[in-house]
């Protein structure tokens, strides 16, 4: 594995903060030279990860491999690692010059001089004055800020602070300079020059370069490398072309640039089947398998209707500067499709999508599954809550008697307090409320992605974080706090094999 | 248009309390002292109260006895004060609102109660309390003036952004640097704030003193003794003399905050 150009490897690098998973099995190399960029939505763990590095925080189990050597351990300044923080962190009691000569008064070289008797000694000395102040120099005529050394940091503005943020890092040559959200605070045209600027400075200074981010558009300009991390777990690694033509998940998908996905099944080789019409794709997947289909808006053409696989009629044209972005009802579904043509609201119109801008995923939730243990009450509990059910349906032909004891066909009586089932349940059949206590469980929304036709919603609970997965056509918000409400003839049960063989 | 200059004018009459009190109680004693200041007991003008002052050796020793008394105990309340407050401020500990309470709480007692106390237990130890007048001294005023110390370091200590020292570790500063060159430049508006709190009042709180049956002097008692001697003149200028004292004081802590940082605490001038 460790390769002679991976400058830093993260291996099986887990964090967690009183009981909750920052960052879970965390498995990584990077390249020397390559500028990395860790994308995900907020909470997900990439500054987390970012902060492992430099050494902020310490993992709570893994390796951190620099150049081959452990590191996990190392307080952050004896780490070659310099930071760029997220509100810049600039010292306000020192000025321009003073703050990025911060790392450098501190820093020791080995210079070799020749003792009393004329052996070779190495010594470690402070860097001279001139040495710091030529570096210092050059550092500033980098960033653009010349002439600036004498300014207090207070009378800069966002973004000349960025520059001095950055300039204080790259002044002590780290081998590799972590950025966390640097161009968060800017604002937008600030942010894509700087965005230009810091690709620049890259290439130029050769340094590895480790790039936190939520904003996607940004870390597909930038970066030679795209790690897609979600609920502390990388979902993805690849280049920016890989990230956005492959995603390997839904989510990956969704959160990389806009698309439409879709469930789907395959129905024959190379042949899938959504929005009720067959399309013939470049992914081979078993027959009759449930799949999901991504496809980019801007890889749907339209056409004449009657032409092209679908058929529908235009909901909405909006105007986006480049292209139109155009809503349209085919059947059930709802398809978004960016183009450069415009077609009127109310036209019916034809769609095709060519094989190549049909992207097929595996599903990573097919189904609701849970270890239950049903209650005296005869009610089930699980993930977190406790549902009314019918207990009858694990012994076909049984029924209950006054005392709640099941009386099974043969006339045996049984207890099924205690009894462990497996259960399950469709994602059609749970339902979401607002109110509290009017289902089983409480949870929050943690992601939605939405499908055409309905929203794909995954609700998380509070106390062993036991996720639900259901479909709904209603829009609800992420982060809403959720009751679920399950009808007892919707969830499935089954006796578990034997109490031995349980996980 | 009538009622828009009522209203003007009623706003004017706002500040007139705020104005006639300042009149009545800072600067008419203000000048009752200087005017006291430079006459002698018939109300003739005079310098003599001030020559006296300075030719004086007993008021220039006790003048000098002040300034020491109060830069040890300024010194001693620092000392204490400066860890507690930093690992106040730093500790993740939930309840440390709860410990922050109970360094301030003595404050809430009346003081003379506290000195009482204070006394016992000074007496308990040394048994003839009279011997050791400096150390009890310095012990008095800075278990006195400890919270005034330690509430604005915790303060502005509480408001240190925790990014800045990760940066300067992240840029290879060790604890000890980080502290020198970090944390310790960015709590000096709360040391001075603490500094000022503690030095002007531990010059003239006699109070202490007298209840410790303390033979020492400081320039509180000294006034004190002038004015129970009716000799307003030359408690007046010593007065006066404490005033400037405090004033170029004030004015050196200022501009020196002012070099350092900018911001962070409630400038006295």
């Amino acid at each position: 594995m460790s390769d002679t150009s991976t400058i830093i490897e993260l291996k099986n690098v887990c964090k967690t903060f009183d009981d909750t998973i920052a960052v879970e099995n965390f498995n990584l190399a990077v390249q020397k030279g390559e500028f990395v960029t860790f994308l995900g939505p907020s909470g997900c763990g990439k500054t987390t990860t970012l902060r492992m590095i430099a050494g902020f925080d310490l993992p709570t189990s893994g390796q951190i491999l620099l150049n081959g050597q452990d590191i996990s351990k190392l307080p952050p300044n004896k780490r070659p690692v310099n930071t760029v923080f997220q509100r810049y962190a600039l010292f306000p009691h020192l000025n321009v010059y003073e703050n990025i000569a911060f790392g450098l008064r501190l820093k020791k070289k080995e210079i070799e001089t020749a003792d009393r008797k004329g052996n070779r000694v190495t010594k470690s000395v402070h860097l001279s004055r001139r040495e710091i102040d030529e570096k210092v120099k050059h550092v500033l005529d980098i960033v653009d800020l010349e002439g600036f050394e004498k300014r207090s940091v207070a009378t800069l503005s966002g973004g000349q602070q960025q520059r001095v943020a950055i300039a204080r890092a790259i002044v002590n040559e780290p081998e590799i300079l972590l950025l966390d959200e640097p161009l968060g605070a800017l604002d937008l045209k600030m942010r894509k020059e700087m965005q230009i600027e810091l690709k620049e400075m890259h290439k130029r200074l050769g340094i590895t370069f480790i790039y936190v981010t939520h904003d996607q558009e940004e870390a597909l300009t930038m970066s030679d490398k795209i790690v897609v991390i979600n609920d502390g777990e990388i979902q993805q690694v690849g280049t920016p072309t890989d990230i956005y033509n492959e995603p390997v998940n839904t989510f990956v998908a969704d959160f990389i640039g806009e698309s439409n996905i879709f469930n789907g099944m395959m129905t024959g080789k190379l042949k899938v089947k959504f929005c009720g019409t067959e399309f013939v794709c470049l992914d081979d997947y078993e027959i009759n398998q449930y799949v999901d289909v991504v496809v980019r808006p801007e890889d749907i053409i339209i056409c004449k209707p009657g032409e092209g696989q679908l058929k529908g009629k235009v909901i909405s044209t909006v105007f986006k500067g480049v292209h139109y972005e155009i809503t349209v009802e085919v059947g059930r579904f709802e398809i978004v499709i960016q183009s450069t043509g415009y077609a009127a609201p109310g036209a019916l119109i034809g769609m095709r999508i060519e094989p190549d801008g049909i992207h097929i995923m595996e599903k990573v939730y097919t189904e609701n599954k849970y270890d239950g243990v049903i209650t005296k009450n005869n009610t089930v509990k699980f993930g977190d809550g406790e549902f009314e059910c019918d207990v009858t349906t694990l012994y076909p032909g049984s029924h209950l008697d006054e005392e709640g004891y099941l009386i099974t066909a043969a006339g045996e009586k049984l207890d099924l307090t205690g009894t462990e089932v497996t259960v399950e349940i469709g994602f059609t059949d749970i339902t979401m409320s607002d109110e509290k206590d009017a289902g089983g469980v409480e949870g929050n929304i943690i992601s939605m992605i939405y499908k055409g036709d309905h929203y794909r919603y995954i609700v998380r609970t509070e106390e062993n974080e036991e996720d639900y997965v259901l479909a709904c056509p209603d829009l609800w918000n992420t982060g809403d706090k959720v009751s679920l409400i399950i009808p007892a003839d919707k969830i499935k049960l089954t006796l578990k094999p034997a109490a031995g063989e349980k996980k | 248009m009538t009622k828009a200059i009522k209203l003007r004018f009623n706003r004017k009459q706002l500040c007139i309390p705020y104005a006639a009190f300042l009149v009545l109680f800072v600067i008419c004693p203000l000048l009752v002292i200087i005017y006291y200041a430079f006459t002698d007991g018939t109300g003739q003008i005079t310098f003599e109260n001030f020559i006296n002052f300075f030719s004086n050796t007993n008021t220039l020793g006790t003048l000098l006895n002040s300034i020491a008394i109060s830069a040890v105990t300024t010194l001693v309340c620092l000392v204490i004060a400066y860890p507690v407050a930093y690992i106040l401020a730093r500790s993740k500990f939930k309840k440390k609102y709860v410990l922050l309470m109970l360094f301030v709480l003595p404050m809430w007692i009346n003081f003379t109660l506290r000195i009482t106390a204070l006394k016992e237990i000074l007496t308990a130890i040394e048994t003839n309390i009279a011997m050791y007048p400096f150390l009890n001294t310095v012990i008095g005023m800075s278990y006195d003036f400890l919270p005034f110390m330690i509430l604005p370091l915790y303060t502005s200590l509480s408001k240190l952004d925790k990014s800045l020292t990760e940066a300067a570790e992240d840029l290879g500063a060790g604890g000890f640097t980080v502290f020198m060159r970090v944390i310790l430049p960015l709590s000096v508006p709360g040391i001075i704030s603490g500094v000022t709190m503690v030095l002007l009042p531990s010059m003239t709180n006699y109070v202490v003193l007298d209840m410790l049956y303390n033979s020492t002097y400081i320039m509180g008692s000294l006034i004190g003794s002038y004015f129970a001697a009716y000799d307003w003149n030359n408690g007046s200028m010593i007065s006066l003399v404490l005033l400037v004292i405090i004033f170029v004081i004030t004015l050196v802590t200022n501009r020196f905050s002012d070099s350092g940082e900018t911001g962070g605490r409630t400038n006295i001038l």
